[in-house]
């Protein structure tokens, strides 16, 4: 930590303009993503892995990523969540094949060491040898050979990790803020799981959490959303960085189509258009608080709520140029059937084909074109100021000016 | 005796109305990819029946029966605001696709509701770029005959990709 980042284009220098600006080399370059993967991912920090829905009873397992290590997530025989890397004990290989299923132990296919739920190594296939002959060494002790295990924190039915086995706990790591609003959505009212999207973004993981830390975007780019009124650059809102700029918050309202001054500036505002089915944009209020809240919790995750949609985006990145988006949707098992089917309907603004979120996957590819031709010049961040304080509107990049703030402390950068 | 032995014996010849059907159902998926390959995707909402469900869902939602789809319209007016919204609002690089059905198969016929499955590959080309497969799957539908003309009460797109690249744009 702390040591400059010296790489083919020579040692890597923030621009002196401070946090107004993001050099192109923090999207492509191998030294900073490696950096990036220790120092957030497998470091004390805390990171999204799964609902707790989706494995409901002892023995049901999922697989999951933190960072790129594969990490296994299951309910133990007692009921608790317990989650270890994805990686034999013994050579290497990857224990689970397969995404979900349910099983009493874990034998890896190549030489059968079986691990109970918990990742405890509790056999070895000939030990003591055959007629008298090879075998383990005597002290060999199982108790040494387990698979490597990830500290756990299940909140409300969200399920994080941590690969330190100190450090903070996780409401510490979210900040009062943050640990408030996940809370505002993971009540410990029980999850249902609806179903997964997946997509492959070939962009820097990083650039997805800048645009969820970029409300100004959305007033312009997404016309589904400003043209049937579920997004208003007009309308009440705030962007607040938080726990010193690493997570943000976004926050705005579903008011409706009007036409304002600001939504006339807007291009791509099409009050003429109309929908067959409103249906599809038009939600029941579910928050006591009326708000549509955002919140990207680094370095993992992004949780949305728009309309009656909600979900994790979770992060995963496969290199400096690409990254994994996995979206998991959920409801609550106690709500009507109504309400799942306008789930339903209003996930079709999100996921790769999604009204909303295809748009942030062509940019971001377009970006990453862009940006890993030119390291060495730089983003402009100046809307809104040039400052790093809370906002009460969402014209602004105040969120992505507190992470870089962050992000070069966190990176010695 | 092991298992082997016991597999099902090979099924009886399909019948003519059968194969007939079939063939009805070729040209249908055939003219469809079509007008997909052609982007006349205004086309597409008019061979559904109005109360139809029209989805792509991923391979791995559809095993574990969960209803989540990367792209779900229930009923008509859904599929063709889906269609207003493509033309209309959505920003996205330009790209061509191209249909490959194959393997069509009637599956069954009940209460007048013909079940039908085929392969489908879609490629996509960027303006720029070779073409690479956006999605490999099948298509599992539900027909229905009226007017003498079949139409579309359901089709499912279950694709076998884990994950889509970039974005999926548009109704395969």
């Amino acid at each position: 930590m702390g040591k400059s980042i010296v790489s083919e284009g020579g040692v890597r220098s923030w621009p002196k303009e401070g946090w107004t600006r993001v050099p192109y080399w923090v999207y492509s370059d191998p030294e900073v993503y490696r950096r990036e993967l220790d120092t957030f991912f497998y470091g004390p920090g805390w990171c999204y892995v799964a609902l707790d829905c989706e494995v409901p009873e002892p023995g049901r397992y999922k697989r999951s990523w933190i960072g790129e290590r594969q990490v296994v997530v299951v309910r133990g025989k007692d009921g608790a969540i317990h989650a270890f890397e994805n990686l034999c004990a013994h050579r290497g290989a990857r224990v689970v094949w397969q995404n979900k299923g349910k099983v009493d132990s874990f034998t890896c296919p190549y030489h059968q060491w079986n691990f109970n739920l918990d990742g405890r190594l509790q056999g070895v296939p000939l030990k003591r040898g055959v007629l008298g002959k090879g075998g383990m060494p005597a002290d060999f002790d199982n108790a040494q050979h387990g698979l490597k295990r990830l500290r756990v924190h299940v909140e409300g039915g969200s399920v994080w990790a941590s690969f330190a086995q100190e450090g903070p706990g996780f409401e510490e790591y979210c900040g009062p803020e943050l640990f408030a609003l996940i809370r505002r959505t993971f009540s410990g009212r029980p999850l249902k799981l609806l179903g997964y999207s997946r997509q492959l973004i070939p962009s820097n993981w990083k650039l997805y959490m800048e645009n969820l830390k970029d409300p100004y975007h959305a007033t312009l780019l997404h016309a589904f959303l400003i043209t049937f009124g579920l997004w208003r650059a007009d309308t009440q809102s705030e962007s607040v960085p938080v726990a010193g700029g690493k997570h943000g918050v976004m926050v705005s309202r579903n008011v409706g189509r009007k036409v304002s001054d600001a939504t006339a500036e807007i291009a791509r505002n099409k009050s003429r258009l109309v929908l067959e089915d409103t249906d599809t944009v038009t939600p029941i209020g579910e928050f006591d608080d009326g708000k549509v809240i955002g919140l990207t919790i680094f370095p993992s995750v992004v949780m949305h709520q728009q309309a009656n949609t909600l979900g994790m985006r979770h992060l995963i990145p496969k290199g400096p140029g690409a990254f994994e988006l996995s979206w998991t949707y959920y409801g609550f098992a106690d709500e009507p059937p109504e309400m799942t089917r306008l789930r339903l309907r209003h996930a079709n603004l999100y996921g790769p084909a999604g009204l909303v979120a295809m748009e942030d996957g062509e940019v971001l590819s377009e970006s990453q074109l862009g940006a890993s031709e030119y390291p060495h010049r730089s983003a402009v961040l100046e809307m809104g100021g040039r400052d790093v304080d809370p906002q009460d509107h969402m014209v602004t990049e105040v969120l992505i000016r507190a992470f870089y703030k962050y992000y070069r402390e966190a990176m010695g950068l | 005796m092991n298992d082997i032995a016991r597999l099902p014996e090979r099924p009886e010849a399909p019948s003519a109305d059968v194969r007939a059907l079939c063939d009805e159902l070729r040209d249908l998926y055939d003219e469809i990819a079509d007008l997909l390959d052609r982007d006349r995707i205004e086309a597409l909402p008019g061979y559904f029946v109005d109360d139809c469900l029209y989805r792509i869902v991923s391979r791995e939602n559809y095993d574990e029966g969960l209803p989540q789809a990367t792209l779900y319209c229930d009923g008509i007016r859904m599929l063709r605001d889906r269609v207003l919204a493509l033309r209309e609002t959505q920003v996205y690089e330009p790209r061509h696709w191209r249909h490959f059905v194959s393997g069509v198969r009637v599956v069954g016929v009940e209460d007048g509701t013909i079940r039908a499955t085929a392969n489908v590959m879609v490629t996509e080309a960027m303006s720029d770029a070779e073409p690479t497969i956006l999605l490999v799957g099948r298509y599992e539908d539900r027909l229905v005959r009226r007017d003498g003309r079949l139409w579309f009460v359901e089709r499912s797109v279950v694709y076998d990709n884990y994950r889509v690249v970039r974005s999926l744009i548009a109704p395969v």
